[in-house]
């Protein structure tokens, strides 16, 4: 069984329709990326699934809970934590306490001091900014610092909305090798992302969303080669 | 040049006591000096002015610092703002009031009950706590403004109740006469009473309307308050609650459970002014409503603005800053003006004439105004506050770089 299930759901905001009747799954070890346009609810697909919200219709079942209607919270603590779009970081807490926000439902305090080591490892440039503020961070830093938060959590399943948004080109080739060592360390990623290409490339698997329904599927490579994704996504 | 022998002998000296290093920070430093002060502030006015007004006037201040510690919590910490604290401080109030008076004696319930005070002082912070979560419920989905609005209705609405419901409270007529906290016989003893001279613990040391003794006990409740609030500050929920400040999607997203946290803060900001209107009710001997309306609590909220929100230090140099202001320098500034006219020559102002009410008069008249101005002149010389936290000073040194950049980048363009 994979690791995350979503089964035909539908998401509303007011009356308007933002997923009909969408599935996806994300089994363990992989990079599963979520590809399409704005507007076609990759965010609401995330939001739905971490519990902000809850759909109307369909399952989503974690690691063998069924999570449909599981608060956020509870979603935290099973094992799912996401970077959100736009990094939403806590702007006037220091770099660390961002990074402890993370490790919140959490109740290993050595284990926490350990794994806070390791996303300085994994990004270096918090290290140095440990103790600045993180709305003073540059635009790069605020998505290590968003990925390192999430990553605080300790997920079973890391969920990335659009990391490369806004990012130079040499930022995103960093982002997404990060994303490529996270996920060697173990750790399934649902990557949302308009850079089609770059996620493509480093998913195993894709789901190309359209007005909220999925209309392809198929391996990253397979996705990179179909004539539709090549013209719609790539500008080829 | 030679350096003067005085000079020399002190540098050592100071490294000695490594002042410095022992006084870590800013903010210690201002704890240190406020609490001296508060040590001696007793003595240093009985000596200086021979009468215990000054001290009067330091717990009725020190009430204030209370009600600034907690709405420091709600607007500070967890950015909820509240507009109608001030309820919290009536109800607290008039849970001792209650409680502690023959007033029930003459309500429907024809039954007067005198509980002690170190009882009423939990009770009222639970009553406090309690209607704070309730006001906390319904408005935990409301953000920003239109909290801030509900809040203000809460804030006029709980006077009023105190008001109408007259068979209870006595309305308008306020309550009196209500008790004065004393000390256990285990504190007083058989050698505190008047004619025992040889082992004099705490002499005469009792609450009957004896300003010191309100004081100590009110610096004593300010301190537990600190301590508190500090440790509020940097534990785990603390730290949730600056988080929902931040952004309350992300927080949620992190696991925190928002509901309950936004109530927490709700309540335990409550508590303190619940504290605070018992203590105030003792040390007063009568509340009526009408010492709980929109102005306390909009004043208490100058207060954190001002001394710099989110840093309780900040926090109760503001209160005291502006009880000072509001208290001693606006009643004080008429007779002053009069007598600076007089001695510059223009004593002819002074006197009252047609239209104008004499320059005392008049300065009486514009005194809010002249308080609008401190109040804008300081914000806009220190718009983080008197005593800032660390973070709202490097996020403000941040602004200015980035200013200073764009004005570069436009100077260059
Ligand atoms: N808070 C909201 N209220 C109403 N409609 C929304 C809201 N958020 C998103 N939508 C709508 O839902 C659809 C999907 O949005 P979203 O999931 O954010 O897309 P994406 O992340 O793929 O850009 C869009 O049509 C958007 O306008
Ligand atoms: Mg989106």
């Amino acid at each position: 069984m994979a690791l995350l299930e979503v089964t035909e759901i539908n998401a509303h905001y007011g009356r308007i329709q933002a997923l009909r009747n969408l599935s996806l799954k994300v089994d363990k070890g992989e990079i599963v990326a979520l590809i399409g346009s704005n507007g076609a609810g990759k965010t609401t697909t995330l939001r739905t699934i971490s519990g902000l919200m809850h759909p109307g219709q369909g399952t989503i079942k974690f690691d063998g809970h069924d999570i449909t209607r599981t608060g956020p919270e509870k979603i935290v603590d099973l094992g799912i934590c996401q970077s959100p779009e736009g990094r939403r970081l806590f702007a006037r807490m220091t770099v660390m306490d961002n990074l402890m926000m993370g490790a919140y439902t959490r109740r290993d305090p050595a284990q926490i001091k350990v794994d806070v080591e390791h996303v300085f490892e994994l990004f270096p440039r918090l290290k140095e900014r440990r103790n600045q503020i993180a709305g003073t961070l540059s635009g790069g830093e605020q998505q290590m610092c968003a990925m390192g938060r999430a990553l605080m959590a300790k997920p079973k399943l890391l969920m990335l909305d659009e990391p490369s948004l806004g990012l130079s080109p040499i930022l995103c080739d960093t982002i997404f090798s990060i994303v490529g060592e996270i996920n060697s360390a173990g750790t399934p990623v649902l990557l949302v992302e308009q850079n089609a290409r770059r996620a493509l490339e480093v998913a195993h698997r894709g789901y190309v969303i359209e007005t909220g329904v999925i209309v392809q599927t198929g391996t990253g490579k397979e996705l990179l080669e179909s004539e539709e994704v090549q013209k719609a996504y790539l500008g080829m | 040049m030679s350096v003067p022998a005085t000079a020399q002998k002190r540098g050592p000296m100071w490294n000695r006591l490594r002042l410095r290093e022992r006084i870590r920070d800013r903010d210690t430093a201002i704890f240190g000096i406020l609490f001296i002060t508060a040590v001696v502030w007793p003595m240093a006015t009985i000596y200086a002015t021979d009468s215990t007004f000054l001290i009067a006037q330091a717990g009725h201040a020190g009430t204030y610092v209370l009600l600034a510690i907690g709405l420091n919590v709600v607007v500070g910490f967890a950015g909820l703002l509240d507009l109608g604290y001030a309820a919290f401080f009536a109800i607290g109030a008039y849970t001792y009031a209650l409680f502690a008076s023959n007033q029930l004696a003459s309500s429907p319930l024809h039954h007067e009950f005198h509980m002690p005070f170190w009882l009423m002082l939990f009770v009222g912070m639970v009553v406090a706590a309690v209607c704070g979560a309730i006001l906390g419920f319904p408005t935990l989905r409301l953000r920003g403004d239109y909290l801030a609005i509900v809040t203000l209705g809460f804030g006029e609405i709980v006077p009023q109740l105190f008001y109408n419901f007259d068979q209870w409270t006595g309305g308008i007529n306020a309550i009196g006469n209500i008790d004065q906290p004393s000390l256990p016989y285990w504190i007083t003893g058989p050698w505190a009473e008047a004619g025992i001279t040889t082992i004099k613990l705490v002499p005469n040391f009792s609450f009957a309307y004896d300003p010191v003794a309100f004081y100590v006990l009110i610096v004593i409740l300010v301190i537990l308050a600190v301590i508190l609030v500090r440790n509020l500050h940097s534990s785990r929920l603390g730290r949730a609650w600056m988080a929902i400040r931040e952004d309350e999607v992300a927080a949620a997203a992190m696991g925190i459970n928002t509901v309950t946290t936004k109530l927490l803060a709700f309540a335990i900001g409550a508590s303190f002014s619940g504290f605070a209107g018992a203590y105030y009710g003792a040390s007063f001997g009568i509340v009526s409503p009408d010492s709980f309306l929109f102005t306390v609590s909009i004043t208490v909220l100058v207060m954190i603005v001002l001394g710099g929100m989110g840093n309780i230090t900040g926090v109760i140099v503001g209160a005291l800053a502006i009880y000072f202001v509001l208290n001693n320098l606006l009643p004080a500034l008429p007779a002053q003006v009069e007598s600076l006219a007089d001695s510059v020559g223009l004593g002819s102002l002074n006197v009252q004439n047609g239209d104008w009410p004499g320059l005392a008069g008049e300065t009486q008249r514009i005194a809010f105004l002249l308080y609008g101005l401190i109040l804008v002149v300081m914000m806009l010389l220190r718009p983080q506050g008197l005593v800032p936290s660390r973070v709202r000073e490097q996020e403000l040194k941040h602004d200015a770089v980035l200013e200073e950049e764009t004005a570069v980048e436009q100077a260059h363009a």
